[in-house]
């Protein structure tokens, strides 16, 4: 029961992350349509600057909020290369974003090398049940919890997140009124890469990351943000959780070299799973 | 309000618009009428500038609101979320005088906008355009795939926001026997030329408008 449970709070931690790196993914193909593949890359920015922001000095807090900022500028500058030329199709996009994904390591490679990077997060556990964790999963849970509420609210209740769905659910409509929709695309972008970040930095201290890190976070997000049909958040979140949760579980019981294959496993899953229901939900409003 | 002069449209190498001259003065209805294609809809997306002109010039003093074919609500969004977004030109949040304008939407507004009828949708449209707080109206369309009885309602809603607030109307319509009703004025665009133009009783006596979009022998 005690490993169940360290098992689960660690798979809980991991799931965050992806649920985050997930949501990043949401809030881009709400607004664009378009798949957004160098979102790990977000990820991996921010958290080799924020390492190297603590390593010259700069305090907690301060040094991860400003690796943030940095996630979400290079969330900008993608989406200016992506989608910044209006007319472009999502599919060039997606692309783009591809490629910048890969031209990503060389320069990653190029500032801070090839090897592995950590900083510390939180200091000190916390007992559970009988388990001892590191709190910092707790920064990790609050955080993720925060940011899903947020963006729930940003989409319901204020009039740029309203204008950010209509991007979406009618581009054409939405020029009608006035909105700039590639402005908004880019806004999307820079959430985006915020998003990536704040997953970086809060993953780092319990992972190390390397420049190709981003790899194993672009699955596990994609697959949570499949799960919502790269459109729901909340379904983002419970997508990201269930994957963190099951990896953990397969390191725990069985072997942990296996943890991208059940990535890809239950990817494949829910895919074929919303490709047997298309049809029912084309009938849908779009 | 509307001083279009010699407007030319192109998609690519596809002539849209050619040297289109129509005015449309305060407080006026004006019907633009044609066929499938004549180029109405790029015309009032040019006056709303979602379509760049290749030549001529298109002024419009006051503002212009559309309400683009085939109504184009937010069919995620609620009728009220649709509502704010009319207003995002000019920041206006204030849907109530929408709802005292068009009460049949008050019931609505918590619906999700892609669940209403054809007619409940039009409606949507008009109060999002009237959100922006026009001078003047474009409305692309306003009778397709509506019944009557629904389409009369709407024409009854113009026909009090032209007399009660004085707001211009261009209206582009497919069913020219309504669309003359209603407008003191109006063009006949054909293949992206004006071939027609005049009061609506001129127009209606034609043989050519009477023949081709009034069902009437010339």
């Amino acid at each position: 029961m005690r490993e169940f449970l360290q098992y689960l709070i660690t798979g809980v931690g991991s799931g965050c992350v992806f649920a985050l790196v997930g949501s990043g993914l949401v809030v881009v193909h709400r607004v664009t349509r378009v798949v957004n593949f160098a979102q790990g890359s977000f990820a991996v920015i921010a958290a080799m600057t924020a390492s190297t922001l603590l390593a010259s000095g700069l305090p907690h807090g301060l040094a991860e909020a400003s690796a943030v900022a940095v996630g979400a500028g290079a969330g900008l500058l993608v989406g200016l290369v992506a989608i910044g030329r209006p007319g472009t199709p999502p599919g060039a996009s997606l692309i783009i974003t591809l490629g910048l994904a890969v031209f990503a390591y060389a320069v990653e490679v190029l500032i801070w090398g090839d090897q592995p990077r950590s900083f510390a997060g939180v200091p000190g556990a916390v007992e559970f049940g009988g388990v001892r964790f590191q709190a910092h999963y707790l920064l990790i849970i609050g955080a993720t919890a925060v940011v899903f509420a947020g963006t729930a609210a940003l989409f319901a209740r204020t009039d740029i997140g309203r204008a950010l769905s209509a991007c979406a659910s009618n581009p054409y409509a939405a020029r009608v009124v006035g909105i700039d929709i590639v402005r908004m695309g880019l806004l999307s972008f820079g959430i985006g890469g915020a998003l990536g970040g704040l997953a970086g930095v809060l993953v780092t201290p319990i992972q190390l990351v390397t420049f190709d890190y981003d790899v194993t976070l672009i699955v596990g997000g994609f697959a949570a943000a499949v799960f919502g049909g790269l459109m729901r958040p909340l379904h983002t979140l419970v997508g990201g959780l269930l994957l963190g949760v099951a990896q953990s579980f397969v390191a725990g019981y069985g072997n942990a070299a296996y943890q991208m294959e059940v990535a890809l496993v239950l990817l494949l899953a829910v895919m074929m799973r919303q490709a047997a229901r298309a049809p029912a939900a084309e009938q849908e409003p779009a | 309000m509307i001083d279009v002069v010699d407007l030319t449209v192109r998609y690519g190498v596809a002539v849209a618009l050619h040297a289109v001259n129509l005015t449309v003065a305060e407080g006026e209805m004006v019907a633009l009428i044609g066929p499938n294609g004549a180029g109405k809809s790029t015309l009032v997306n040019t006056l709303s500038g979602i379509q760049r002109p290749a030549g001529g010039t298109v002024s419009i003093s006051g503002r212009l609101a559309h309400v683009p074919e085939g109504r184009q609500v937010f069919p995620d969004l609620t009728v009220d979320d649709n509502l704010r977004l009319g207003g995002w030109r000019i920041r206006n949040r204030d849907t109530g005088p929408i709802y005292e304008i068009l009460p049949g939407l008050t019931p609505l507004r918590r619906r999700r906008a892609g669940r209403l009828s054809g007619g409940e949708q039009q409606m949507v449209a008009v109060g999002r355009a009237l959100m922006a707080r026009p001078e003047v109206l474009a409305v692309d369309e306003l009778s397709l795939g509506l019944a009557p009885l629904v389409v009369a309602d709407l024409v009854r809603h113009l026909r009090e926001l032209n007399a009660d607030h004085g707001l211009a109307v261009l209206l582009i319509e497919q069913n020219a026997r309504l669309a003359l009703d209603l407008c003191s004025r109006g063009y006949v665009l054909e293949a992206g030329r004006v071939v027609a133009a005049g009061t609506a009783a001129e127009l209606a006596a034609s043989p050519r408008v009477a023949d081709a979009y009034l069902g009437v022998a010339g």
